[in-house]
């Protein structure tokens, strides 16, 4: 399906991250937000709050994110394709419901919008340190899918996406921004609705007994809502393709074997990375997110010393690119995480890297973008070895 | 399907089934018979209970007691020329999961009769209608109903319920969760919801106990109750539910016990017909925890005790405030409030209409 034009503000436009993630999730055909404000995710429920009510959305300011958190996902079986926003503290307030939406396969859009922690840490400065949370912070195993956008124009593009996303897995979705992004203005291109590809709800329609979890051949089962006359069961307790509580091992089994296919089965397809330089590279970066654009430029300026470096950007760092960082790590020597924590994805990355080369973490405390030298030194080193 | 209430009964249409598998001799129906139709017999059933029996079927009026009061749904009025052979809430539980998780003597089981006569009584579709619980043994009433049904996170059905209620205004969503999941965890969403006049009915059932986890204090456990983990007393002051709803602007908000099981039913239906946030609180037994600890004996002497302890609700006296619930103390009970306030739905549509003008554009119901 198409965008719906009433809803696309096509055009060219400066605006920053967190505003352009805000039409990305409008022309996404998202009606139901719940939030409450933090720095640096506010923007976002702010433009909602004025843009939703002429867009025909509904918007509502909870008492906390824990309520945000679990009040999308009523609005979501109300019929509706729903997110909430938020940073730091609020991420972490609203883990349990992070695991329902898993559980529950409720389809829904989590934006973070990452500052540095730990606690209150530093509210106004960015950081990427949220990336494990995004994949480990509710209690109990799952699959995640999240997407790391570097500019306002990836934010509207990869909410988007986040949204259609959520729709064909039937599960939740992150997109993890950062401050930097969320408050950068740069140019962004909203495009015509009808070249924005939206994936529908895929609903139940047939007449026998309807059985919330019970999967198509694709894996993934059929959504209701609200009033259909299905009368289903939908709990956070293990259960069964009826939706029925079975407090049992082999019912445990067989749920979380559904629930970690749907993504297990796909990485491949879900997978989205952009490689830079990498033809004769021997040294290779590895980046997303803001820091992305950090590396690129010390790839750059390593460049120009005549150093064969080359850049790996991650879109989707959940599920993590393993195929890519497998294979690369069979040609380069030495490959270099840039990323703004003590080392998150880096964990993935060199657990991929099979230690067929070299690894090595330029990562961060936050609070402030890596300067390029610092990466720039980081590659100096490894070209030395 | 219920037949009309207030209307004599012919005795030679009708007759009492008993179901005795699936009763749990708490004895309930024996002891409020006004006409003392049952007496317990002396069978055992497979689950070693002794089921009910009719004793004296002349002195039935079918007054359908016995069929309210039963946790189990073993005891009903039947007739053939009415058409009616099973329980109340046949129709609307999910018999394919008896028998439920709750204990005999429980009273969750009696408010979900209410619940289920009030929903058929207030003539709502049920295609439209959605129950959202939290989690506890009250939490567990979303999974037995056979409705669009939701079992969330501890204390947050009310959220979940307000996303739902906006998400989808041709609904009637309807909350049913414990005294801990409403009041404690729950509480800040408790008090914004009723002061947001948030579209919903809220059903608490309070037992004055973490049923579920084994008898822990709750907020509302009076001063001196013993909980597994007050093995010494509470001591600290407990909520009075119908107060804090009333004073955070509730449209309607009642309190019954689940020995009034006809008040309480009536109650619901009213709730049910009401726009806006409304609550009624349903003091429930839980003989297993709270009852036993503290020397008030199983679910019938829990019902006995608040046939006996509890005192009507009067306008002209009392407030909400009175409504205060003291160790083995007097339970007050009645419909306390019944306002008209613009609900959560309409304020903010009628703000935005105001502000918005022609830009406004009206979220559309889904469906
Ligand atoms: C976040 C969280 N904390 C604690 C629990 C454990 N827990 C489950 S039910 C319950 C208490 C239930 O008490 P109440 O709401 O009064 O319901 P009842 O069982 O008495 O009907 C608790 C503490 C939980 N499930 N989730
Ligand atoms: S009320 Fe129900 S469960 Fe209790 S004794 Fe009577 S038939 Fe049995
Ligand atoms: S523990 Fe108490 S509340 Fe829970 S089912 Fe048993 S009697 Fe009912
Ligand atoms: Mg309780």
């Amino acid at each position: 399906m198409k965008a719906d034009p009433k809803r696309v503000l096509s055009g060219n436009h400066f605006i920053n991250g967190n505003h352009s993630a805000t039409e990305g999730a409008i022309a996404a055909g998202c009606t139901f937000a719940a939030g409450y404000p933090i720095t640096p995710s506010t923007e976002i429920v702010e433009r909602i709050a004025s843009r939703f009510p002429r867009v025909g959305g509904m918007f509502v300011q909870m008492e906390d994110e824990i309520a945000s958190s679990i009040c999308l996902q009523g609005g979501v079986w109300s019929g509706r394709k729903a997110m909430t926003v938020t940073s730091g503290p609020g991420m972490s307030l609203m883990m349990e419901h992070v695991g329902l939406a898993q559980i529950t396969e409720t389809p829904c859009v989590f934006i973070n919008v990452q500052r540095a922690g730990p606690s209150t840490g530093l509210p106004t400065k960015t950081a990427q340190a949220d990336m494990m949370q995004a994949k480990w912070g509710s209690h109990g195993d799952y699959e995640a899918i999240a997407l790391s956008p570097s500019s306002p124009q990836e934010c509207f593009d990869y909410t988007i996406d986040c949204f259609n996303l959520a729709e064909e897995y039937r599960m939740p979705v992150f997109l993890m921004s950062d401050e930097m992004t969320g408050h950068m203005t740069e140019k962004v291109v909203i495009p015509p609705a009808d070249e924005i590809e939206l994936v529908e709800r895929q609903f139940y329609t047939g007449s026998d007994k309807y059985l919330p979890y019970k999967r198509e051949a694709n894996g993934i089962p059929l959504m209701s809502k609200a009033g259909l006359g299905h009368h289903y069961h939908i709990t956070g307790l293990t259960h069964d393709e009826r939706g029925y509580p079975v407090l049992t091992k082999p019912v445990q089994e067989k749920m979380m074997t559904g629930l970690m296919k749907k993504v297990g089965d796909n990485v491949d397809k879900l997978t989205r990375y952009e490689e830079f330089m990498m033809e004769d590279a021997d040294i290779a970066l590895v980046s997303y997110g803001i820091s992305f654009r950090m590396a690129y430029k010390a790839m750059e300026m390593a460049r120009e010393k005549g150093i064969k470096v080359g850049l790996l950007r991650m879109i989707t760092c959940w599920p993590f690119p393993e195929k890519p960082i497998r294979e690369l790590a069979q040609k380069v020597k030495s490959m270099i995480m840039v990323e703004l924590n003590y080392g998150q994805m880096f964990l993935e990355m060199d657990r991929f890297s099979n230690k067929y080369c070299e690894t090595d973490l330029c990562g961060s405390s936050g609070g402030e973008v890596h300067e390029p030298e610092e990466i720039l030194t980081k590659i100096l080193e490894a070209a030395k070895k | 399907m219920a037949e009309k209430k207030g209307k004599k009964k012919d005795p030679k249409e009708w007759r009492i089934d008993i179901d005795a598998e699936r009763c749990k001799g708490c004895g309930f129906c024996v002891e409020f018979c006004p006409k003392g139709t049952l007496a317990m017999s002396d069978d055992f059933n497979s689950k070693g209970y002794h089921p009910p029996m009719v004793a004296n079927p002349d002195s039935c009026t079918y007054c359908d007691m016995c069929e309210m009061v039963c946790p189990e749904f073993a005891i009903w009025q039947a007739s053939d020329v009415q058409k009616k052979d099973t329980h109340i809430a046949d129709d609307l539980v999910r018999m394919d999961r008896m028998p439920h998780i709750w204990c005999p003597g429980c009273g969750i089981g009696t408010v979900v009769n209410c619940f289920v006569e009030a929903l058929h009584e207030a003539g709502l579709d049920l295609d439209k209608t959605q129950i959202v619980s939290g989690i506890g043994c009250t939490g567990r009433v979303a999974g037995y109903v056979d409705l669009d049904s939701y079992h969330t996170t501890h204390g947050r059905a009310i959220p979940f319920a307000t996303g739902l209620a906006l998400g989808a205004p041709d609904q009637k969503v309807v909350v049913i969760s414990g005294d801990g999941d409403l009041t404690a965890i729950g509480g800040n969403h408790f008090f914004h919801a009723a002061r947001r006049n948030a579209d919903m009915t809220v059903i608490c059932v309070n037992n004055f106990t973490y049923g579920m986890t084994g008898g822990q204090v709750t907020p509302t456990a009076p001063q001196k109750s013993i909980a597994i983990t007050t093995p010494y007393g509470a001591f600290d002051r407990p909520f009075n539910i119908p107060f804090i709803a009333d004073s955070c602007g509730a449209n309607f908000v009642a309190r019954w016990t689940t020995y009034h099981v006809r008040h309480l039913q009536r109650a619901i239906k009213t709730a049910l017909l009401t726009p806006g946030f409304s609550l009624v609180e349903a003091i429930s037994p839980c003989p297993t925890l709270y009852g036993r600890r503290n020397k008030l004996g199983d679910g019938l002497d829990l019902m006995k005790f608040y046939k006996e302890k509890s005192v009507r609700f009067k306008k002209d006296q009392h407030t909400t405030a009175d409504a205060e619930i003291g160790f083995q103390d007097q339970i007050m009970v009645g419909n306390f409030v019944n306002r008209e306030n613009p609900s959560l739905l309409n304020a903010m549509d009628s703000s935005l209409k105001d502000k918005l003008g022609d830009k406004y554009v009206q979220w559309p119901i889904p469906g």
